[in-house]
């Protein structure tokens, strides 16, 4: 295995799930009641023996910056290597991903690897990084690509890349984006590997174009020209770009086989984060079923179907089902939630009744603290 | 040389023989406490809490998992540039050496770690307690009334006063007279075995004390009689909060069931103090469509399909489907499987309950040894 960089790009498209974006990138969106959107796909890299990973965002990204603090907990705080983080600071419109990249080319090509695995952070799963590595160097081809065969593309992966792959060859013949027009479709998971003068020819040529083209695109435009090795991931995988597609993947993981897959696994543990919070405690008269409680937590009314991020409050005969509840939030006597997503530091006041459906969870936003 | 104002040394070299199997294979200040933290974890926190920023952990009897714990002390965010945690064993000198005889001599043994930081005092903890403290609080007391050592005390029933160290007072809290488990107590101010000295007097003394071959070298027994004998200040620091020497099974199971009341003093969802360990990365607690829990602290990371109430539970415990823990403390990772009563047990780390067992027959408390496998179906106690 030759020795790889990785370069999270995430200029991710948040149209649609601007709810829970207001004041943090996608890739810093709580997930799993006590994980972030990144953790999945920085804890695979690392899992793969990666320790140099450079991380580019765009702007509001406070929440990610603490989030990832120097790297810690996923091991990449090192003398050598370890954590990048580039980001713009101010937004600014004419800035595009690649010139992001470029504008911090000096962190490329100062790195020792000369092979690159370029991916997003918003799909969520739980990857052997090395067998896509194994894949790519017996390929001999010059870019590996990612996929994903779905059975669900008319209501997930909206607006992701979908690739023609011929099914005898596995050759990879176009691209083109997910509009949602039938259920069975290859999903490009955003995961390229190449080398890096690849990379770099890509993002000179990306920003040598005056237009906004998505950086991707140019890649893609190399189909015939270039040879493209495709990797078909098998795995539990779902892109978190919608508030719908956020919300069927948190119920996901209350289920035994995609948690076992995602977070139980010896060899490949998801990181994140570590907060020092007490065991949560349950407290006589409460009833609990089916759901994922982080630690911290006080419960003493009704759970059900439901994650809880760390440090919530439920109290006496309040009821919450179906929900997503994040990290610091209170819910007062006997409130009722169901099918609802309270972002973090919201109090809920007793008797409120909130409800959402399935496929339209109502979102409740992130107190502002600084009002 | 940056000197430091106060630099803490924590003993962590007991055995506590009487947690039995608990202390089998680490010390007791190693004991998992609480769902979640190690005994030493308190002494730790509280450091780290009250802005001490160098602290030396004394150990001796069976000090690996102690040493793995703390490793280079990042949870309690004593990874620091100057000072930070520095574990101090015994150790072999020109001369020979010397296990550490006694509390005082294991002080004395590390004066040359002491001189390095040339404090202008000096903390002195005990690794197995349990309770929350600003030694902030106990160090403005100290240098108000300028003492050469204070003591923390707290006031005890008098019927058990005799367990402990007494402390006789003044009416301005100077220590009169000390006496170690008195047969007839003159008061029930108790030694919480907390003491502050001025360095430079401790120094004196552990040397004097060093000399004295008929010595137990021990702070209660020698160092601080001596000071008093000597006429210096000593005064008596009246902590009033939970404390507990959890030296017993039944103190240590007691101690993890008072975190289960509602409003338990240890105070373990206290935001501006809270208690540091070392985390994992392993997923939320999944509670099973079925699972009944009352009264418990469950950590992350289980599984409970089953039954839990009144119990304490760590990381990585799966309590399978019609199964029922009560009054009992899961260490991290025991698997309780299908159909298996455990009742007022003490389970330790790793122990499998196969299937249609039970442990525990609610009288007295079962302890199950680390890694057991409790299989054959029937009774165990």
């Amino acid at each position: 295995m030759k020795d790889y960089m990785a370069i999270l790009n995430l200029a991710e498209n948040e149209n649609d799930i601007r709810a829970l974006t207001t004041n943090r990138p996608i890739a810093s969106v709580p997930i799993g009641s006590r994980y972030r959107v990144i953790d999945f796909m920085l804890s695979n890299l690392v899992n793969a023996g990666i320790g140099n990973v450079g991380i580019f965002t765009e702007s509001n990204s406070r929440s990610l910056a603490d989030h990832l603090g120097t790297g810690k907990p996923w091991d990449l705080n090192r003398k050598n290597d370890g954590l990048f983080l580039f980001n713009h600071g101010l937004c600014n419109l004419m800035y595009t991903d690649s010139k992001l990249i470029k504008n911090n080319m000096e962190y490329i090509y100062r790195s020792k690897s000369k092979d690159v695995i370029l991916c997003s952070s918003y799909m969520v799963c739980n990857m052997d990084f090395t067998d896509v590595i194994r894949s790519h160097e017996d390929s001999d081809a010059d870019i590996t690509v990612v996929y994903t065969h779905t059975k669900n593309a008319d209501k997930e992966f909206s607006n992701c890349f979908t690739l023609d792959i011929d099914p005898a060859t596995k050759e990879l013949r176009g691209a083109g984006k997910n509009i949602g027009i039938g259920p069975e479709a290859d999903v490009c998971m955003e995961i390229f590997l190449m080398t890096k003068e690849r990379l770099t020819d890509f993002i000179y040529k990306s920003t040598s174009l005056t237009s906004l083209t998505n950086f991707y695109n140019l890649i893609f435009d190399q189909i015939g020209s270039l040879k493209f090795n495709t990797y078909r991931f098998e795995g539990y995988v779902s892109c978190i770009n919608t508030v719908s597609s956020y919300f069927k993947s948190n119920m996901d993981m209350l289920e035994p086989d995609v948690s076992t897959e995602l977070f139980r696994s010896n060899i490949r543990p998801i990181f994140t984060k570590i907060k020092d919070e007490p065991p949560t405690i349950y407290i006589k008269g409460c009833r609990v079923g089916h759901s994922l409680i982080a630690d911290g937590c006080r419960i003493e009314g009704t759970v059900t179907d439901s994650l809880l991020g760390r440090y919530v409050d439920v109290e006496e005969g309040a009821v919450v089902k179906n929900s997503i509840i994040l990290q610091n939030v209170r819910i007062h006597k006997n409130a009722r939630l169901s099918h609802v997503i309270i972002d973090k530091n919201v109090d809920i006041d007793e008797n409120t009744e909130l409800k959402g459906n399935e496929f339209f969870p109502l979102v409740i936003e992130k107190r502002n603290l600084l009002r | 040389m940056i000197q430091k104002n106060m630099v803490a040394l924590i003993l962590a070299g007991g055995q506590g023989s009487r947690l039995g199997a608990m202390t089998k294979k680490t010390a007791k200040p190693a004991v998992p406490f609480g769902g979640k933290y190690r005994i030493i974890d308190f002494a730790l926190s509280n450091c780290s809490n009250s802005g001490i920023d160098t602290v030396g952990i004394l150990t001796q009897y069976k000090p690996q998992q102690l040493s793995t714990h703390i490793g280079i002390g990042t949870p309690w965010d004593l990874d620091r540039v100057h000072g930070g945690v520095t574990i101090l064993p015994p150790y072999m000198s020109e001369a020979g050496g010397d296990w550490y005889s006694g509390t005082a001599n294991a002080v004395y043994q590390n004066l040359t770690f002491l001189d390095q930081y040339n404090p202008k005092y000096v903390l002195i903890l005990s690794g197995d307690h349990i309770y929350k403290m600003d030694y902030r609080k106990m160090l403005a007391a100290h240098t108000a009334a300028g003492a050469k050592a204070t003591i923390a005390v707290i006031d005890v029933p008098i019927e058990e006063a005799s367990r402990f160290g007494i402390m006789n007072t003044d009416s301005d809290g100077r220590i009169v007279s000390f006496e170690e488990k008195p047969r007839e107590p003159k008061s029930t101010l108790a030694s919480m075995g907390i003491y502050i000295f001025t360095y430079a007097d401790l120094k004196k003394y552990l040397r004097e004390d060093s000399l004295n071959h008929s010595s137990d070298n021990d702070f209660g027994k020698n160092i601080i009689p001596s000071m008093l004998s000597a006429g210096e200040k000593l005064i008596a620091y009246r902590f009033d909060g939970y404390w507990k020497d959890v030296g017993t099974v039944e103190s240590f199971w007691e101690a993890n069931m008072d975190l289960l009341k509602a409003d338990n003093e240890v105070k373990l969802f206290q935001n501006d103090w809270k208690l540091y360990t070392v985390t994992g990365s392993i997923p939320s607690q999944y509670i099973g469509p079925d699972a009944s829990l009352k009264d418990c602290l469950i950590s992350e990371g289980c599984v409970i399909m089953g039954e839990v109430e009144h119990s304490v539970i760590f990381p990585g415990v799966t309590v399978g489907a019609n199964s029922r823990v009560v009054d009992s403390i899961v260490m991290e990772g025991c698997t309780i499987e299908e159909n298996v009563i455990v009742n007022k047990s003490i389970l330790l780390e790793g122990v499998t309950v196969k299937a249609n067992n039970a442990v525990g027959d609610g009288a007295g408390i079962a302890v199950i040894e680390e890694g057991r496998v409790l299989s054959g179906g029937g009774f165990m106690k």
